[in-house]
């Protein structure tokens, strides 16, 4: 019998929140953290999308000045989270040799890379600042979390674009589970405001052009969706061995039941317009967590708000789930976060273990109109009060590359009211 | 041209910018790796930082030769000149 897994500490800088808390009460309020850039380089550039979701606290808030100059702010973001969800876990000794590091990134030390390049080319190679490779390097999060923590049972960096901050979940049970760590901080962080990102994105036509109405472009299901609002930030959780957790009196969220990950092996950014990665990954998830579709009472949707990509997802859900599909409320939290890239698996992740442990399912905004080729069964409005008894939630997460990744969490315990 | 009070103060400036060590603990007989605790990352930061500051060339294989404060003010005085 596998070891069970447990979530005793969530942390999360996001475009809604500067921590859980405010993350979460703006989650089941419903606001937007898409404004216009004010930033000279919107014009500078002349970009075809004047919008983003930023942060609302800056990391300096947390970080000192020396910290925070030798990190990338992605980096910058993986440390605010982490510290977060370490103290939320009441942890005070541990083996550092049983404790590893799973944080996910899609892009890195983007900012740094780009803004050496631009020294180089104004100033030359002196300029380039010596901490310019570890600010850079994708593994700058998990080694600089693992560094902060004093982590030493590894640090892993799992990239698979917007998959990646639920794949560090896979990561993280497997650690676990084989034995390798009783405690794993596994999360996401992702930093790519930039100019080049952005007008990356926008040339694939991926990013919403809504530049009129900021707020109202992440629209995850509506008819007149037409593309992602570009987030940043991170989520991060803490992952224990049920034994570990009991042993110290931990508080506990629920449990990390069942994650998967698959590929489409299907086309380099398009999904799969029949789903059956996404498919497999749903149903391999819950055979992980040894549970029935029917189980399932929320899912937390990928849901980015492109025109060819929320579709696939519900043909997979459909297909995974069968017809207790009707039976399952679905929030689309990008609708109010935008997209964070390879650290929306893991803030995504932290609203899915907060839904089953407050049993409420943040709401989905801005959807108007529904795609009536999506029938789901969307929260909007106000949250949806999820049932008593033993539940199930889970998180998908889809990324370019054809990754699939999928978070099944359960209930530990009856219903916890807000404080 | 600097002095060298000038140049001492403004190593301590850039000394503080990247490692937020207080100006008065960077002292002409202070060790930059054993007294101030500044590795060789941040040392070459500093470096560059300074070659800027008082418009000197420091060379790499110089930089080995600056074991403490005081002899990074002398050289960039020398420098200078």
């Amino acid at each position: 019998m596998a070891r069970k897994v447990v979530i005793t500490g969530l942390g999360a800088t996001t475009p809604i929140g500067g921590d859980v808390p405010t993350t979460w009460r703006n989650a089941l309020k419903g606001v937007s953290g898409a404004h216009t850039l004010t930033d000279e380089w919107v014009e500078k550039y002349d970009l075809p999308v004047h919008f983003a979701a930023r942060v609302t606290n800056p990391a300096s808030e947390v970080l000192s000045r020396v910290e925070a100059k030798r990190m990338d702010p992605s980096t910058q973001f993986a440390v605010v989270a982490a510290r977060e969800a370490w103290k939320d876990s009441g942890i005070e000794e541990i083996d550092h040799d049983r404790l590893a590091v799973a944080f996910a990134t899609g892009i890195g030390g983007v900012w740094t890379l780009l803004d050496a390049w631009d020294t180089l080319r104004e100033k030359g190679p002196r300029r380039v600042l010596p901490m310019t490779v570890p600010m850079l390097m994708p593994n700058g999060p998990a080694a600089a979390v693992s560094l902060d923590l004093g982590a030493r049972a590894g640090a892993h960096t799992p990239v698979s674009a917007c998959a990646s901050g639920t794949e560090a979940m896979h990561i993280g049970l497997e650690l676990i589970r084989s034995g390798k760590a009783d405690v794993v901080m596994a999360g996401g962080a992702e930093a790519a405001i930039h100019p080049l990102p952005m007008a990356a994105f926008a040339a694939m036509q991926a990013l919403s052009k809504r530049n009129d109405d900021p707020e109202h472009a992440s629209r995850p299901y509506d008819v007149n969706r037409d593309g992602f609002v570009m987030g940043e930030g991170a989520g991060a959780l803490v992952l224990e061995a049920e034994e570990h957790a009991l042993a110290r009196g931990a508080r506990i969220y629920g449990e990390l039941a069942g994650t998967s990950v698959t590929a489409d092996a299907y086309h380099i950014t398009a999904p799969d317009p029949q789903g059956l990665g996404a498919t497999r990954a749903l149903k391999a998830a819950l055979f992980d967590a040894r549970a029935q579709a029917e189980d399932v009472v929320h899912v937390n949707a990928h849901a980015t708000s492109t025109p060819v990509g929320d579709r696939p997802e519900y043909v997979a859900l459909r297909a995974a789930l069968g017809d207790h599909v009707a039976n399952v409320c679905v929030s689309a939290t990008k609708s109010q976060t935008g997209h964070l890239l390879g650290a929306s698996g893991a803030v995504e992740s932290v609203l899915t273990v907060l839904a089953v442990y407050h049993r409420l399912a943040p709401v989905t905004i801005n959807l108007e109109n529904q795609d009536p080729e999506i029938p789901l069964d969307v929260v909007t409005g106000t949250p949806r009060e999820l049932p008593g008894g033993q539940i199930m939630a889970l998180n998908n997460s889809f990324g370019f590359g054809g990754h699939n990744a999928v978070v099944a969490v359960r209930s530990t315990g009856p219903k916890v009211e807000l404080s | 041209m600097a002095s060298n009070e000038e140049i001492l103060a403004g190593l301590a400036e850039i000394v503080n910018e990247e490692t937020g060590l207080a100006p008065e603990a960077v002292e002409l007989e202070k060790s930059f790796t054993d007294d101030l605790d500044i590795d060789s990352i941040s040392m070459m930061t500093i470096v560059v930082n300074a070659e800027e500051k008082f418009d000197v060339k420091i060379p790499d294989e110089e930089v080995k030769n600056l074991k403490t404060v005081g002899d990074a003010v002398s050289f960039i005085a020398g420098a200078q000149a």
